[in-house]
C-alpha cells in the first residue's frame, strides 16, 4: 500500500505525536496503577487524597519534581552527569516506532498502517535499542562519581548484558515459525485463532523473555541496581528533581514499551477472536487499537504484580537464574523448534516438544546444582561489589 | 521539500555526527567521553548503512559493536578505575605510528571503493528497501559461506570455554 509523500508524512507526525503522549500519560498512569495495586495487594488504601481516588496524584508527582531545585553536585562529571538520563530515556521512546499498535485505520480514503515505521528488520530493531539503554544506566553510575553509584551501575550493566541474551534468543523460535523479521508481520501471522498465538507454541521461550524483560527494566525481583539496604539508590544516588524523575519515567516506560513488544511477539497482537474485524475499515482500526492496549494492560498488571509479589534475588541467584536456566532454556527451544518444526509441521508439535524440552532442560540442570557440592572459595573469591543481600549462602 | 531532498538533509546529519564524534574519540583525554563519542560514531556508521540499503547490517552493527563490545570497554574502565581522573597519556611516537596506520587503512578503502563493481547498482529513488536478511540467510547457511560461518563459530566457542576456564583456575587450583 503506497501513500502519497505528504500523507505518508503528515499521518507519520500524528502518529508520533499520539503514541509519544500516550507513552506519557502512559507512565502517569503506570506510577498511581502501581501504587493503587501496591496498596490493594498489602491491604491499605494507596493515594487517595489528591483528586477523587487519587487519580491526580501522579500530576501533584510531576509537578513535585519539577520544582525541586535541580541539583548538579560538585563533584560530577558535568556533560555526561546530565546527558545520562536522556541517554536511558531516548531508546524507550524511539522503540515504539516499530510496534503495531493497531491493524490498520482508513481516514479520508487512505489506509494507514497503525504503526509509525513498519521496517523489515522491526525485531533486529528493538534489540539493537534495547541494547543502548544499558549506557544511560552505566554512564549516570559513573558520572555521579559515588562508590554506590558505581556500583549500583557495574551490578546493572552486568545484569542488563546477561539477560540481553535471553532476550534475543527466547525470539529466534518465533522468527522461524513466522518466518519474517516485521513485528507486523509476526503479528499478522498469528492470527485471530489463539492456538496459534506464539505464547502457546512457544510456552518456556515466552516466560524466559518475560523473565529477561523483567531483569531489562531494573524491577524487582531484579532490583540490585538500586538495591535500597546495600546502595542507597543505585545508579541514580546523585540524581534529583527532573534528572530523576527521567531516570523514572524511563523505568515506566521500559515496562510499557517491553510489554507492547511481548504482546506482539507471543500474545496474537491486536488479534482477539476475529473482534477486531468488526465495524467499518475505521472502527475496525480503533477496535484494534483498544484490544492492543487492553493486552498491554493486562500484561503491565502482571509486572506490577511481580514486583508487589517476590522478594529480591541475591546476585548469585540472579546470575544462576540468567546463564544456568533461561539460557539454556531458550537455546533448547531454537533447537527443538527448528527440527519438529521442519519434521512435522504442526505448531501442536512444536508447542508440546517446546514444554516437554524445557521441563528435561530445567530438570537436569537443577538436578546437577543440586549434586554439585558448593565450594566455599568462590565465595571469597568474588569482589566484594558482586554479592547480593546480606545473607550468607547455605 | 522533495523526498531525495529530506533523505540527503538526513544523510549529512548522519555524516556529520559519525565524523565530528569520530574526531573527539581521538582528541579527547578522559576515556569515558573517548568511550561515549566512540558510542555515538559506531551509532553513525550504522545509520549511514541504512542509507547503503544494508538494513540488516546497520540493525547488527549496534547490537554487536555498540550493545556488545563497547559497553564491556566501559565495564572493564569502570572495574578498573572508578575515579573520574582516569586519562590517556599520548606520546609523540604512537602518534606516527597512529598516523601511519590511518593512511594505510584510508589506501586500502580507496582502494576497495574504486574496485566495487556494482557502484551504479544502488538506487536512491526513495523506493521501499529489499530486505537484505533473507539473501544473508541463504547464503550463510545454503550457499558458499556454510563452512567459513561454522569455522567461526567453532572458533568463538573455543574462545568462550577458554574464557570461563581462566576466569575460574584459581578456584580450580584449590580443588
Amino acid at each position: 500500500m503506497e501513500l502519497p509523500l505528504h500523507v505518508l508524512i503528515i499521518s507519520s507526525l500524528i502518529k508520533i505525536l499520539i503514541v509519544v503522549h500516550v507513552l506519557l500519560i502512559g507512565v502517569m498512569a503506570m506510577i498511581l496503577a502501581e501504587r493503587k495495586v501496591s496498596g490493594w495487594i498489602q491491604d491499605r488504601h494507596g493515594p487517595n487524597r489528591v483528586g477523587p481516588w487519587g487519580i491526580l496524584q501522579p500530576i501533584a508527582d510531576g509537578i513535585k519534581f519539577f520544582l525541586k531545585e535541580d541539583l548538579i553536585p560538585d563533584h560530577v562529571d558535568k556533560p555526561i552527569y546530565v546527558l545520562a538520563p536522556a541517554i536511558l530515556l531516548v531508546p524507550a521512546l524511539i522503540i515504539c516506532a516499530v510496534v503495531p499498535f493497531g491493524s490498520s485505520i482508513t481516514v479520508a480514503g487512505y489506509e494507514i498502517p497503525l504503526q509509525i515505521a513498519d521496517i523489515n528488520i522491526g525485531i533486529l530493531y528493538v534489540l539493537a535499542i534495547t541494547s543502548l539503554g544499558v549506557y544511560g544506566v552505566v554512564l549516570g553510575a559513573w558520572a555521579s562519581n559515588n562508590k554506590y553509584s558505581l556500583l549500583g551501575g557495574l551490578r546493572s550493566s552486568a545484569q542488563m548484558i546477561s539477560y540481553e541474551l535471553t532476550l534475543g534468543l527466547a525470539i529466534i523460535g518465533v522468527l522461524m515459525l513466522s518466518g519474517s523479521l516485521s513485528l507486523r508481520e509476526i503479528a499478522i501471522a498469528q492470527g485471530a485463532n489463539i492456538w496459534n498465538w506464539n505464547f502457546l507454541i512457544h510456552l518456556p521461550a515466552f516466560l524466559a523473555f518475560t523473565t529477561a524483560a523483567f531483569a531489562e527494566t531494573n524491577r524487582l525481583p531484579f532490583d540490585l541496581a538500586e538495591a535500597e539496604q546495600e546502595l542507597v539508590a543505585g545508579y541514580h544516588t546523585e540524581y534529583s528533581s527532573m534528572k530523576f524523575a527521567m531516570y523514572f519515567m524511563a523505568e515506566y516506560m521500559n515496562m510499557i514499551v517491553g510489554s507492547a513488544v511481548a504482546v506482539t511477539l507471543f500474545l496474537g497482537g491486536w488479534h482477539l477472536f476475529g473482534l477486531e474485524n468488526l465495524g467499518g475499515p475505521f472502527w475496525s482500526g480503533v477496535i484494534s487499537i483498544a484490544i492492543f492496549s487492553a493486552k498491554t494492560a493486562l500484561f503491565l498488571f502482571v509486572f506490577i504484580w511481580v514486583r508487589w509479589t517476590l522478594p529480591r534475588f541475591r546476585y548469585d541467584q540472579l546470575m544462576n537464574l540468567g546463564w544456568k536456566f533461561l539460557l539454556p532454556v531458550a537455546l533448547t527451544s531454537i533447537v527443538v523448534t527448528a527440527i519438529v518444526w521442519i519434521g512435522t509441521q504442526s505448531k501442536l508439535l512444536v508447542g508440546v516438544c517446546n514444554v516437554v524440552a524445557a521441563s528435561v532442560v530445567v530438570a537436569i540442570v537443577a538436578s546437577t546444582l543440586a549434586m554439585r557440592r558448593e565450594p566455599e572459595q568462590i565465595e571469597r573469591q568474588e569482589p566484594s561489589f558482586m554479592k547480593g543481600s546480606s545473607s550468607g549462602r547455605t | 521539500m522533495e523526498f531525495a531532498g529530506i533523505k540527503s538533509l538526513i544523510f549529512y546529519a548522519f555524516a556529520l555526527l559519525t565524523v565530528a564524534s569520530a574526531v573527539l574519540v581521538v582528541t579527547v583525554r578522559n576515556i569515558v567521553h573517548a568511550a561515549f563519542s566512540l558510542m555515538i560514531t559506531l551509532f553513525g556508521v550504522a545509520g549511514l548503512y541504512v542509507f547503503l540499503q544494508a538494513d540488516f547490517l546497520a540493525a547488527t552493527q549496534v547490537i554487536v559493536y555498540v550493545g556488545g563490545i563497547l559497553v564491556l570497554i566501559l565495564f572493564g574502565v569502570m572495574m578498573t578505575s572508578g575515579r573520574l581522573q582516569m586519562r590517556i597519556q599520548i606520546e609523540r611516537g604512537q602518534l606516527i605510528l597512529g598516523g601511519l596506520v590511518a593512511l594505510l587503512i584510508l589506501l586500502l578503502l580507496f582502494g576497495v571503493i574504486s574496485n566495487t563493481p556494482h557502484w551504479e547498482g544502488i538506487k536512491d529513488d526513495g523506493s521501499t528497501l529489499e530486505p537484505t536478511t533473507r539473501t544473508i540467510g541463504e547464503m550463510i547457511m545454503q550457499g558458499e559461506f556454510l563452512l567459513p560461518f561454522e569455522v567461526v563459530s567453532i572458533l568463538l566457542l573455543v574462545a568462550l570455554i577458554g574464557a570461563a576456564l581462566i576466569s575460574r583456575k584459581e578456584v580450580r587450583d584449590e580443588e
